[in-house]
């Protein structure tokens, strides 16, 4: 390891290519997929001009996306206004370097893959935030601060979760989480197991679901997207956005869907293994690529439902108002995820039966989903709108009046003298 | 030259460039950037040190947290007026202990027995294997030998941020009403 190899950066460097192009056309597979899945529920065809089932469609919007005129608001800084989309774009692709698609095909395995994957995401979100500063309009910039609140406060569940992931297998490395892990102390060799029979969700339910909700909110999806929401922030950071900039925030979290998805499916489903084909359903034992095919076809297969599941949320739930949301992430979600953490440790350390862990998880989760939607029918008002009228004083100067009951008689005798 | 060298140049440049730019440049969100620069500068240096952890959890606490945290408070504050404040008679205080730090860091390398870095052996964390991550080595030596100042740490971490909530509350109930209400009467009285 002491040479630097050139041969190993052609072929980091290919490999970057490969899996950039390969997430694009996913990327396009994707629109595609949620337009046709919204409209489906509702009740309408979605795209439907552009090649068989309007299949062509996304490579339709490329083209006018690049034909778009690119505008920047003249008061903004100009390199920082450029580089943001670029800010947000890189650390999202960046993450997929580590994400195994099959056993052994991944572009650079790494020991501490689930803490890598964990420490880029976080960068985005200085992006986001320059996104909204430079644009240099009221709306961004209440909306880069609305997704770097979020952001900040949604990371630390899904660090916490992915702790208790590596507690369970003892390990960083995302291929160990699908294939097990080994690890020796002294004489004594202790396996644990990856997700070849039993998916990590159903050890741990309360940590797939702090997951799967947790990675929502950080994509800033339906109905977690306050910072983008149209009647309120307008556009969020990506207001004064058009073109070609606007495609790069675009592709950008279309990637962070697809990584959330997949960090679900590796983390909680199995990845490529469980629950892995029979090999006798084939008659002859598979080849080496044959297997990884099968594998690769099955993650993303697996994958794919997971992004239906955020689409379905997309097309169902309303949005919630920011303070429910960081509420939410203080006061349920973290609380819990810690919750996880420590009952995976114990569990661990006193070499309970794995069992235990949905035993005392499950019933915690249905308790606080209760507690929790109880709460919220006895606090109805949680917050009003007091109306001042502004009056002008003797001296020159400007009150605020209160609203008092006069001024409803007032407007009641106007309306009467009309 | 062997490449890694090269990349060490290179990583190098990007820091220094970057910390350069943190001070000099008066755009007080394009210096942030710079530090950004400068951060993820350092977390390359570490990478081609073999020191996968420590690179990670730069990005991920610096990268990501300090630098996130710093443009926050820039775009919560009047940045206006930050743009004035850029300069101010402590000047010549900062020089000396800028100096100072400087000095005193240069000692403690140039006394540390880094020159016998070989790229096979950690010097920080002695017996662990550079082709492995070594991350629980680090876990070990920061739990087992070093708890107690681990802890002293995380104590006065703890104290830093307690103290900052009590300086930003206002104790004033009325004032906090105003936030819950939503009244305008605050942005009222400053117009």
């Amino acid at each position: 390891m002491n040479e630097f190899n050139w041969t190993f950066v052609a072929i980091a460097v290919l490999g970057l290519f490969g899996l950039f192009s390969f997430l694009a056309t996913v990327v396009l597979s994707l629109t595609w997929y949620e337009r046709k899945m919204l409209a489906r529920i509702q009740m309408r065809v979605g795209p439907s001009r552009v090649g068989p089932h309007g299949l062509l469609q996304p490579v339709a919007d490329v083209f006018k996306l690049m034909a778009k005129e690119d505008v920047r608001p003249d008061v903004s800084s100009k390199s920082l206004f450029w580089i943001a989309p670029v800010l947000v774009l890189v650390p999202a692709f960046l993450v997929w370097i580590t994400i195994p698609f099959a056993d052994g095909l991944v572009v650079q395995p790494q020991d501490l893959g689930l803490l890598y994957v964990v420490a880029i995401s976080t960068l985005g979100i200085v992006g986001l935030l320059l996104a909204g500063y430079t644009s240099a309009s009221k709306y961004s910039v209440l909306g880069g601060i609305r997704a770097a609140a979020q952001l900040v406060s949604y990371e630390i569940p899904i660090i916490v979760v992915v702790l208790a992931i590596a507690i369970l297998v003892q390990s960083l490395d995302l291929r160990d989480v699908i294939t097990g892990n080994e690890v020796v102390i002294g004489e004594r060799v202790i396996t644990f197991n990856g997700q070849g029979a039993i998916p990590f969700a159903a050890i741990m339910p309360l940590g797939a679901v702090i997951f799967l909700i947790a990675g929502l909110a950080e994509l800033g999806r339906t109905p977690f997207d306050i910072h983008h929401a149209e009647s309120e922030v307008v556009g969020g950071p990506f207001l004064e956005y058009s073109g070609a900039h606007w495609a790069v925030f675009f592709l950008a979290e279309y990637f962070n869907t697809f990584v959330i998805a997949a960090l679900t499916v590796l983390l909680f489903f199995g990845g490529w293994s469980w629950p892995s084909p029979p090999e006798s359903i084939f008659g002859t034992a598979l080849e080496e690529w044959q297997t990884d095919a099968l594998g690769v076809a099955w993650f993303l297969f697996k994958t794919y439902l997971v992004i239906g599941l955020f689409f379905w949320f997309r097309g169902t739930y309303p949005r919630l108002r920011i303070d429910q949301l960081m509420a939410f992430g203080w006061q349920i979600l973290i609380p819990l995820s810690f919750v996880n953490l420590i009952l995976m440790a114990i569990v661990m350390f006193y070499e309970w039966p794995l069992w235990a862990m949905p035993a005392i998880s499950v019933p915690l989760l249905a308790a606080t989903a209760y507690l929790a939607a109880r709460r919220n029918d006895r606090k109805v008002n949680t917050g009003s709108v007091t109306l001042y009228r502004r009056q002008k004083r003797a001296d020159g100067g400007n009150e605020l009046v209160p609203p008092a009951a006069a001024t409803y008689e007032e407007a009641g005798a106007r309306g009467a003298g009309n | 030259m062997s490449g890694e060298l090269i990349v060490f140049y290179v990583l190098s440049a990007i820091t220094v460039i970057g910390a350069l730019g943190v001070v000099l440049d008066r755009n007080v969100v394009r210096a942030t950037l710079m530090l950004l620069i400068a951060l993820l500068g350092v977390a390359g240096i570490f990478l081609v040190a073999f020191a996968e952890f420590l690179a990670l959890a730069q990005i991920l606490l610096y990268g990501g947290a300090v630098t996130i945290v710093v443009l926050f408070s820039i775009m919560l504050t009047r940045t206006a007026d930050l743009r004035v404040n850029l300069d101010n008679p402590q000047r010549p205080m900062a020089a000396l202990i800028a100096i100072a730090a400087f000095v005193l860091l240069t000692l403690t390398f140039v006394n540390s027995d880094i020159g016998e870095l070989d790229g096979t052996t950690s010097v920080a964390i002695p017996g662990a294997d550079v082709g492995s991550s070594g991350f629980e080595t680090v876990g070990d030596v920061l739990f087992n030998q070093w708890a107690i100042p681990f802890e002293i740490a995380s104590l006065v971490l703890l104290v830093a941020m307690i103290g900052a909530i009590a300086l930003a509350r206002s104790d004033d109930p009325e004032d906090a009403g105003e936030i819950a209400s939503g009244s305008p009467e605050g942005a009222g009285q400053k117009t």
